[in-house]
């Protein structure tokens, strides 16, 4: 298990973002228990108070729940759920940027499109 | 737990105003950061609430109890700070058995597990120790007694990368196992940042800050572009500083950016960490005690 913070987002969006990506490669499984707010304070030295509001936000999501006295724990259908929400954020993520930045160096739809192309034959070898 | 007020401080040196009606609130059982340059009344501050020098006017209010030599009341509040009461024979066992005997119910068990982890002896003599590892014994100390706040003055003076690593996660612990309120006022903020809930920053003698670190941030930014769009986009806005390299244009705010404000492609939005925040905002204060 491994966490990395930076300054490009609040602190409790980045450790919400990395116990997601965390659910979604099958680190914590569906139905398993997720290290507890001490636990990760421990671990990460950071205050309980942001672990419990970057946990939240993946309860608001669905992808934990909280059972009473016992600890948060990762619902069935959150890995399902996570490759969703990843297809729909490629568009923004990828698709977009990419063309931002290709228009940015000149580079036209068609070159663009042959480029792709590219990448798929290079990926195959 | 109850809340600890600081009502109205004012403290003076002559005709020198350190404490200029110092207002606020200390919460049970959170982290505070308490910001300030050199000079800006740090310790100052946590000396009054703490009882060890006196206010000109103000008061500091546990719950509906004025603390002013109210034992009971100060018998919640420790203070670890540079100053020495240096007895010259003082072993380590003897602050711990100090605090036992001022405060009761002293947590020895982790005090010991944590003197081993700093690699220190209870029968070494403090006066004997380095400057870091006489702070590591302090921390010790300040980590164990039984007292619901706990103010930390500088607690990282002298430490090595290692001693202060090792510090964060001690408090990160015992704060897990038994919450109580910790205020700490450290010039390293990059490093205590992720351990704060709450910010208070002191400049001047004045109270600029007093809100959770998650707020302060998400209204922290730095702006930089060619010169006239980085003015255009920030017109009306207040500008904390302002630096120009060539024909890029860096300036800092601290305030909410309003949705309605077009960003110009060329010019770049980022968020300010603790530490840039704390800079932009103190910028004009002073420097050397």
């Amino acid at each position: 298990m491994h966490f990395e913070f930076d300054q490009s987002a609040p602190l409790y969006q980045q450790l919400a973002d990395q116990l997601a990506e965390m659910i979604f490669t099958g680190i914590f499984k569906e139905g398993e228990q997720v290290p507890s707010t001490t636990q990760l304070s421990q671990e990460l030295n950071m205050n309980p108070a942001t672990i419990l509001k970057g946990m939240n936000q993946l309860v608001d999501q669905h992808l934990l729940e909280k059972r009473r006295g016992r600890g948060m724990f990762v619902l069935p259908g959150a890995q399902k759920q996570l490759a969703h929400q990843h297809r729909e954020a490629f568009y923004q993520d990828y698709v977009a940027s990419l063309v931002t930045e290709a228009q940015r160096l000149g580079i036209d739809e068609e070159q663009l499109l042959a480029l792709i192309k590219r990448g798929y034959q290079n990926g195959k070898a | 737990m109850e809340k600890l007020k600081v009502q109205t401080i004012t403290k003076r040196y002559g005709r020198k105003v350190i404490l200029d009606a110092v207002s606020f609130e200390l919460q049970p059982a959170k982290i505070y950061g308490l910001l300030g340059r050199n000079g800006a009344g740090k310790s100052t501050l946590l000396n009054i609430i703490t009882n060890r020098i006196f206010a000109n006017q103000g008061a500091v209010m546990l719950g509906e109890q004025n603390v002013n030599n109210n034992q009971a009341s100060l018998g919640q509040f420790y203070l670890m700070s540079e100053a020495e009461l240096n007895l010259k024979h003082t072993k380590i066992k003897d602050l711990f058995s100090g605090a036992e005997l001022a405060y009761g119910n002293f947590d020895f068990e982790n005090a010991r597990r944590m003197l081993t982890a700093f690699k220190i002896s209870e029968d070494q003599t403090l006066a004997k120790l380095s400057t870091g590892l006489k702070t590591a014994a302090k921390l010790t100390v300040a980590l164990n007694v039984n007292a619901d706040y706990i103010f930390l003055d500088e607690p990282t003076l002298g430490l090595d990368a290692n001693h202060r690593e090792l510090f964060y996660h001690e408090l990160m612990r015992t704060y897990g196992e038994r919450p109580r309120t910790f205020v700490i006022s450290t010039h390293l903020i990059n490093e205590v940042q992720q351990l704060l809930e709450n910010v208070i920053i002191l400049d001047r003698g004045k109270i600029i800050v007093d809100e959770p670190v998650i707020d302060l941030l998400a209204k922290a930014y730095e702006i930089s572009g060619p010169s006239n769009l980085v003015d255009q986009y920030t017109h009306g806005l207040k500008i904390l500083t302002s630096h120009n390299f060539s024909r890029i244009k860096t300036v800092t705010v601290v305030e909410k950016l309003a949705e309605q404000r077009t960003l110009p492609d060329q010019v770049k939005v980022d968020h300010l960490d603790l530490q840039k925040t704390f800079t932009a905002l103190t910028d004009g204060g002073n420097e050397g005690e």
